[in-house]
């Protein structure tokens, strides 16, 4: 298993859990969650406790209709104030706790070094860096690299229906909502992969909505987006791939310029396949193209109904694309 | 008639046998299939409600069993996307407002009147209306499912995946028009409560000795009316988008508009469907303490208190939307805020048990473990409302965790302990005890298994509405082990069925009080008659059956009191104080309530055919109903005699 986790780009167990943090967002929330969930715990065996030494005088019962006695004392309203009371003071200490981390997350401690531009779309993500200077935006699909130490700004677009954004080592969730353009930032500490997950229900395939946030020194980063700028070099098989894939899939350079799925360029670098479904290798890519429904149904992937020759051209293509 | 005829002095009698007799002629239904059709008793319609809440809640169960196999381990292939999204999504649909609302209204339904020393609900037709619709939104939406058309956006059905561009099959018009459908069902049966609070309690009931259970559901009641116009018209809205081509949900803004009108109503729906249940603990678990509830007054405010908080929090369920955090912070305040309510009652629970001396029933164990329950869903409820908190845990297993905790622990619970604590009154006979301890077990310990584990889930970032997950997420073992508790809480509620079924038959008789407990409705008899008491008690204080025993200094009357014998009548009381201010003229049993409900669903189904023949013939058909139903009655005072 921890060799199919690592071919899928995490080394981590529990790849998705939020009660370890990477990164100044993600590492500002932890202790608040888990002071929330201290105290939530203690709570909870504060009642059992106070119920079970309730119950130390508790009796069976006697038969069906009998007249029992009935306590007339009043006792016992100090329970409210005390116990209210208590509880009253725990909350407003968790609304300024709230309060003040809440201001620690609102931005980041310094500008941050880059703004990506996320759009969900059923079932994907699609990723542009942006820049001033139009000749250096460039797109990518489901794996986002980043900057170690630097804050990373991201635009959140809807593409079709509501998605939600979600590196639960990096930072807490924003959706992505048809209409309107919301905003996160997110920082990793150390180098490593963190995976992410679409995290509002946006139909057939939510499920298989991954992502990858590919975290990398400074100087490795910016090599990988000079590579990302650069066109495919001629390659054959792109003709074929201009043909049956060219019409939804994009590959920088070459006449293939699809919208409608992600953008193919430098897609031999790319770890998985599917948003973060599969790991991207020969095979999975061949029996993705066999039929993707069999693997994602209901993908707008439609089977392309290749012939094995058209489907080994293309997928030695793909794998050519570095 | 003559207008004096409610106004005259009734006079004061013993209850006796020839009275008894009198008024069973004036109150009983008809025989037969008409007269059962026809019915606007409120103890019928109660158990109605409760059978049919039963029913949908064994249905969204198997639902549940279906789609845990598919979760137990990861890439497991029983079910398809698009069938799993069907299932989830019905499964809180039936659960949410199938079960959940409808159980307590029928409780509610059936004790009110009972327990306030009334003949009826205040307006008994309006009652019949409320349950027939209920039940024929509950066959429409399920007829949907059955035809493979049921909801499939989850009960939430967020724009733009519910609109037409990515929802192309009829699904969202039938849970569309269901929901609207419903909502008539609610806030008619919501209307009746609020009146039947104010109008119909005993003479001497006044608000500060009306049993808890009237406050929890009299709280819910008001908030629907508030609640439910936001979702119905969001609803026909939705229709509209979908069917008439106009824009309401489709542009800039459109998908936060929907989330708004929802929550603005769903928010504030779930206390709606756990204040009643609360308010059956706060009455029922003191019986079996032997003591007063301790802190009446706080806990019946917190009631009060809890609803108008859970107005202001339906933002909670939009953290994650981009809006600016600073008007986030004020609903993240009051998400941890209206915790303090609820610290009311937990706290009062907790004192009846230890300043009193529990006697240990299945009512009792239900109750009591409740309060367990309740924090754990209350306190997971408080983390999921720090905003920063939540960003990471919402829409996590987390959350699912949570609302099951509230939604079974503070509904299902109270209903289960509810059941053994007035089925004797119900049915004249008491659930098997010795089955009830299987039962009570089985739930509680499944319920457990199953649940808890979800909140580890979560943290460990499993996402809700996911039909099948990757292996190496470190989910299997922990969905293996909440599919197993399932199952386990699945044959818990199975035995809960069983013991209801055995014991109507075979269950011990049990008298008119047998937990000798000191509320109005024990005081008559086991089923109470269709007249529900002879004479009209006098209410002197909150525990009219225990006053000897506290000493009480003024004393209640149950065996002597109004006589109201010609017709059917009952006593109208003012809001406050509840002195008797004139004598009601109630309405008999009717088919109009009947008709209303088929012809308003048959015209419900036209709007989804988009048969504008059917919807205009509805139309007519629904119109003659009320006219029917309104139709002057001398016997009522409405038109003079001929």
């Amino acid at each position: 298993m921890t060799g199919e986790r690592a071919q899928l780009g995490w080394a981590a167990a529990t790849p998705l859990d939020y009660l370890t943090s990477h990164g100044a967002k993600a590492d500002a929330i932890r202790p608040l969650t888990i002071g929330t969930v201290a105290i939530s715990l203690a709570v909870i065996g504060i009642v059992a406790l106070l119920l079970i030494v309730g119950l130390r005088r508790a009796r069976t019962a006697p038969a069906p209709g009998s007249r029992l006695e009935v306590m007339r004392d009043e006792g016992g309203l100090s329970w409210l104030w005390i116990g209210v009371g208590l509880s009253s003071l725990v909350l407003l200490f968790s609304i300024v706790w709230t309060v003040a981390v809440l201001a620690e997350i609102a931005s980041p401690s310094e500008k941050p070094a880059l703004t990506v531009e996320i759009t969900a779309r059923q079932w994907w993500w699609q990723v542009r860096y942006l820049n001033d200077d139009p000749s250096r935006i460039f797109a990518t699909a489901n794996e986002i690299h980043i900057p170690v130490g630097r804050p990373v700004r991201f635009k959140l677009v809807g593409g079709d229906v509501i998605h939600s954004f979600w590196v639960p080592g990096l930072g807490g969730k924003t959706d992505l909502i048809p209409g309107q353009t919301n905003e996160t930032w997110l920082e990793a500490r150390e180098p490593g992969t963190y995976r992410g997950q679409c995290t509002e229900y946006c139909g057939l395939e939510h499920a298989r909505m991954g992502l990858l946030v590919i975290a990398e020194p400074p100087a490795q980063f910016e090599a990988w987006r000079a590579h990302q700028l650069r066109s495919a070099a001629p390659a054959s098989g792109e003709g074929a791939f201009a043909m049956r894939c060219g019409a939804c899939h994009a590959v920088r350079g070459t006449t293939a310029a699809g919208m409608l799925g992600p953008d193919l360029s430098h897609f031999a670098q790319r770890r998985t396949l599917a948003a973060a479904t599969l790991p991207n290798d020969g095979s999975h890519l061949e029996s993705w193209l066999d039929d993707p429904q069999a693997i994602k149904p209901g993908n707008l992937m439609q089977k392309p109904e290749l012939t094995g020759q058209e489907r080994a051209t293309i997928v030695a293509y793909l794998e050519s694309l570095t | 008639m003559s207008a004096t005829d409610f106004e005259r002095a009734p006079s004061v009698a013993r209850d006796n046998a020839a009275l008894a007799e009198r008024l069973r002629k004036l109150w009983e239904t008809e025989p037969g299939v008409i007269g059962w059709l026809a019915s606007v008793d409120h103890k019928e319609i109660g158990i109605r409600y409760i059978v049919t809440a039963f029913v949908f809640l064994i249905l969204g169960g198997i639902e549940a069993l279906v789609f845990r196999l598919q979760l137990s381990w990861s890439n497991v292939r029983l079910l398809t996307p698009e069938q799993y999204d069907q299932l989830f999504s019905t499964h809180g649909m039936t659960m949410i407002f199938l079960y959940a609302g409808p159980v307590l209204s029928g409780f509610s339904n059936y004790l009110w009147p009972l327990l306030f020393g009334a003949r009826d609900m205040a307006l008994p037709r309006l009652n019949a209306l409320s349950y027939w619709l209920y039940l024929c939104a509950g066959l429409f939406l399920y007829a949907a499912f059955a035809a493979g058309f049921g909801p499939n956006d989850g009960w939430f059905n967020y724009v733009p995946y519910a609109a037409r561009a990515y929802n192309g099959g009829p699904n969202i018009d039938f849970y569309s028009l269901g929901m609207i459908l419903l909502g008539v069902s609610t806030t008619v049966g919501a209307i009746n409560f609020v009146v039947t609070f104010l109008r119909m309690r005993a003479p001497g009931m006044s608000i500060d000795r009306v049993p808890i259970l009237a406050w929890g559901t009299l709280t819910a009641s008001a908030a629907n009316i508030f609640a439910i116009p936001a979702v119905s018209l969001a609803f026909f809205l939705l229709w509209m988008d979908r069917n008439l081509g106009t824009h309401f949900f489709d542009g800039t803004g459109g998908p936060l508009l929907w989330q708004h009108l929802f929550w603005m109503f769903a928010h504030p729906w779930v206390y709606a469907i756990v204040l009643p249940a609360m308010g059956m603990v706060s009455d029922g678990l003191p019986v079996f303490c032997r003591k007063p509830l301790v802190g009446y007054t706080a806990v019946a405010l917190g009631t009060v208190a809890t609803m108008v908080l859970g107005f202001g929090v339906w933002v909670h369920h939009m953290f994650a939307t981009g809006l600016p955090s600073i008007s986030l912070s004020f609903f993240s305040a009051a998400s941890i805020i209206i915790a303090v309510p609820s610290a009311i009652a937990v706290f009062a629970w907790l004192a009846t048990i230890a300043t009193g001396r529990p006697v240990v029933t299945t009512a009792f164990l239900f109750f009591a473990s409740f309060i367990v329950l309740f924090a754990i869903g209350g306190v997971s409820g408080y983390m999921t409302g720090s905003l920063p908190v939540d960003w990471q845990l919402t829409d996590t297993y987390f959350v699912v965790a949570h609302l099951h905790y509230v939604l079974i622990g503070i509904n299902v619970f109270p209903v289960a302990g509810a059941l053994y604590f007035w089925f004797p009154k119900f049915t004249g006979r008491l659930l098997d005890e010795r089955l009830g301890r299987w039962n009570f077990w089985t739930m509680f310990l499944g319920f457990n298994l199953g649940f808890f584990p979800m909140h580890i889930s979560g943290l460990l970032g499993m996402p809700r509405r996911i039909y099948t997950y990757a292996d190496g997420m470190g989910w299997d073992w922990l969905n293996l082990i909440t599919t197993v508790g399932s199952f386990v809480f699945a044959v818990g509620v199975l035995l809960l069925i069983v013991n209801v079924v055995v014991s109507l038959k075979r269950g011990r008789i049990a008298g008119d009080n047998p937990w000798d407990a000191p509320t109005l409705e024990w005081s008559t008899a086991s089923p109470p008659p269709p007249y529900n008491f002879a004479v009209i008690p006098t209410v002197a204080s909150r525990h009219p059956l225990w006053e000897d025993r506290l000493g009480t200094p003024q004393k209640s009357f149950t065996e002597a009191g109004l006589v109201l014998e010609q017709g059917r009548e009952a006593i109208g009381t003012d809001p406050l104080d509840a002195e008797p201010d004139i004598i009601l003229k109630m309405p008999g049993d009717s088919l109009a309530p009947l008709m209303l409900a088929l012809a308003g669903t048959a015209l419900f189904a036209g709007l989804v055919a988009h048969w504008w023949w059917l919807v205009a013939l509805a139309a007519v058909a629904a119109g003659a109903a009320i006219v029917g139903w309104l139709w002057p009655e001398a016997k009522l005072g409405e038109a003079v005699d001929a």
